[in-house]
């Protein structure tokens, strides 16, 4: 008899054919937007862009939505990819590692708010074999890159590595092949520190490369320096401290020969800053302050009604800048990220408070 | 025994009349889903090229035929040319597809024709369609951290700079990940050559080999052609494994040992970082050319079918 009644069952499914199947997927459609409603209530922010602070972020707005019920959806798909969504705005809030140039804020439209949220540091690899803890002068880490340097027992290389005993080896030289923020960090600091280097190549995510081989991302310049018996590359801080790669220490701008770490990318802040914090850090003032450092920044319209954006989203996203510059800063230092200095939080502040909904300030 | 009861309690005959109404009334809605779906392929296709050449029209009004012939792609300086692109993806896919028959028309012969049936067969067939199913970053990792120190002590045998990264490791590395492509198709085509038309050269006094080079192989080129060129197809195209071992230079390669880059490793890498709307546009006129390039190569293959089809 049970077989008999899933038979009539079925028989009963055909009998209504494909109009009953509709009228259900119709049914079950508009329940589901019901309740996508219902859930929508909730604060939701959407951000989009810079990878390297990613780790961080996901950090910052896990416990955000805890503390505060504010949910935050950050898409890691790079700094160019959050300007650019900033811009079509289909995001409340951008992330990128470079400063928005002129072309990005034309098109922009109005202005769009740097604030800064934490400090990341690029650092020089290499492989040698002794993994010798070499010196850098800016010239020469722009004339490797150049292809000018070519033996690890150039003099100029040596006059600075004295008791280090450099091989007559060829320099293979290592760089990210992916557009990133490391590579911008990098080459902006090249050109200040080389005309030579600001002329034939320039600063950006990606470059025109005049020597060496690439690799894609952090992994990929590990990889291939690792491989390579003579090789010298980039990479983030970070990655280098997680992967107990060697670095090298850089003199910097007022002579002091810096090793990276996340007290002296901090320290790189050190240093009269912009009221809007467009600030470049690479070859800073700083005189404790590692050289190629920089500024990770979230992108915000200065003012915020703009595609039908309720203010009560508006002020949702103020909240977070204020949260992420003050209390969020205790996160950082555990991820190795550098936090903000004083100096920094306080013009973070005063540009947060300068963000407008019609023109009247969110944040007294 | 439970089964065959509870099929006894079941009417056989309504069973069957509803089996047949319900193929009368599906007859002509099947049939258009059918058109529907091969339709919505084709405009598809349409959609896909059409808005490549949308989005790219800023560069291609910009560069014009230049563009293919530039050598420099300089983001900074809003400069863009992708020979060095066209050149690398060329070189390294069809000297992958040569490497790559150097074993997938064996494995087709062997698998086809010497040892169709039986357990060795059977594991071989699914280890070749394996090796399909890895995911290519992994052959990527896998190209960087084995191949490329092989390829290094190769390279200083041969006198050429020590990379290990360049051209000719990334076609290594592609040439395994399309053997399968080319083998699977040429195993069942061989497999496919009728039986009475080797019988009858065997009759005539032909050794197997004879066999297999005057009456399988024509008989079958047109579909092994088939089989080489979809395994070129996603040569072309294929992104991440090459990335990994190609050496990223932007330059014109000098030789298969040099480092390169191709055109769908390009975009990858520098897709995501682009601003500024020239350069956007010439990435995206940079994958409207890889599109024309793969539908090119894909013609004259065809082509080239049909020539061994009318000559067999």
């Amino acid at each position: 008899m049970k077989e008999n009644s899933k038979y009539y069952a079925k028989y009963f499914l055909k009998g209504c054919g494909m109009n009953m199947g509709l009228r259900i997927l119709v049914l079950l459609s508009v329940l589901f937007v019901f309740v996508s409603v219902g859930f929508a209530k909730d604060m939701e922010l959407i951000g989009a862009g810079a990878t390297f602070p990613y780790p961080l972020y996901s950090k910052m707005f896990d416990v955000y939505n805890k503390e505060y019920g504010a949910k935050i959806n950050y898409q890691a798909i790079g700094s160019g990819g959050g300007i650019r969504q900033l811009t079509n705005k289909t995001v409340d809030f951008g992330g990128s590692d470079a400063i928005m140039g002129d072309k990005d804020l034309k098109e922009a439209g109005a202005p769009v708010l740097h604030i800064p949220t934490c400090a990341g540091a690029v650092v020089v690899t290499y492989n040698l074999s002794g993994d010798p803890q070499l010196k850098f002068t800016p010239d020469v880490i722009a004339d490797i890159f150049l292809g000018k340097i070519k033996k690890w027992n150039d003099p100029r290389i040596a006059a600075v590595n004295a008791g280090v005993n450099l091989p007559n080896t060829e320099i293979t030289v290592v760089h990210r092949s992916d557009g990133s923020g490391t590579t911008a960090i990098f080459s902006s600091y090249l050109s200040k520190v080389s005309p030579e280097w600001k002329e034939k190549v320039g600063a950006g995510p990606s470059l025109n490369w005049p020597a060496g081989l690439g690799g894609k991302g952090n992994p990929g310049v590990a990889g291939l320096v690792k491989q390579t018996p003579g090789s010298f590359g980039y990479v983030e801080l970070i990655y280098a401290l997680q992967n107990k790669m060697p670095y090298g220490t850089v003199k910097n701008k007022k002579g002091n020969f810096v090793k990276p770490s996340i007290a002296s990318t901090s320290l790189a802040a050190n240093t009269a800053l912009p009221e809007d914090m467009k600030v470049d850090l690479t070859d800073t003032d700083a005189a404790e302050g590692y050289p190629i450092s920089g500024f990770t920044w979230i992108l915000v319209y200065k003012e915020q009604n703009y595609a039908n954006k309720p203010e009560e989203k508006a002020k949702a996203v103020a909240n977070l800048l204020w949260w992420m510059t003050h209390e969020g800063q205790k996160y950082a230092e555990p991820l190795h990220y550098a936090p903000l200095s004083k100096a920094a939080v306080a013009k973070a502040e005063k540009l947060i408070k300068s963000i407008t909904y019609n023109g009247n300030p969110i944040m007294k | 025994m439970n089964h065959t009861m509870a099929d006894a309690v079941v009417p056989k005959i309504p069973s069957k009349v509803a089996q047949r109404y319900k193929w009368e009334v599906s007859e002509a809605s099947f049939r258009r889903i059918l058109y529907i779906c091969g339709l919505s392929l084709l405009v598809l296709l349409l959609a896909i090229f059409l808005s490549l050449v949308i989005a790219s029209l800023p560069a291609l009004t910009h560069f014009g035929f230049g563009f293919l012939i530039g050598k420099t792609w300089d983001p900074i300086r809003n400069e863009f040319g992708a020979l060095p692109f066209l050149v690398g993806t060329l070189m390294s896919s069809f000297l992958a597809l040569g490497i790559s028959m150097l074993f997938s028309l064996p494995v087709s012969i062997f698998l086809g024709e010497y040892f169709r049936h039986g357990g060795a067969s059977t594991l071989m067939k699914s280890v070749i369609e394996l090796l399909a199913g890895i995911p290519s970053v992994i052959y990527g990792f896998w190209g960087l951290f084995l191949l490329v120190p092989l390829v290094r002590t190769l390279e200083s045998h041969l006198g050429v700079a020590p990379q290990g990264v360049g051209i000719f490791t990334a076609s290594l590395v592609l040439a395994v990940m399309i053997i399968p492509y080319a083998a699977s198709i040429g195993t069942e085509v061989i497999s496919l050559v009728p039986a009475d038309l080797k019988e009858a050269a065997f009759s005539l006094g032909a050794t197997r080999f004879e066999v297999i080079r005057k009456v399988v192989l024509p008989y079958s080129y047109s579909g092994i052609f088939a089989g080489i060129l979809l395994a070129l197809g996603r040569a072309l195209g294929e992104t991440m494994a090459v990335t990994m071992v190609i050496g990223n230079s932007n330059f014109l390669p000098k030789s298969i040992f040099s480092p390169g880059n191709t055109m769908a490793s390009v975009i990858a890498n520098e897709f995501t970082e682009a601003t500024g709307s020239l350069y956007l546009a010439s990435l995206i006129e940079l994958a409207l050319v890889l599109f024309m390039v793969t539908m090119v190569i894909n013609i004259l293959g065809k082509l080239i079918i049909h020539k061994m089809s009318v000559r067999k």
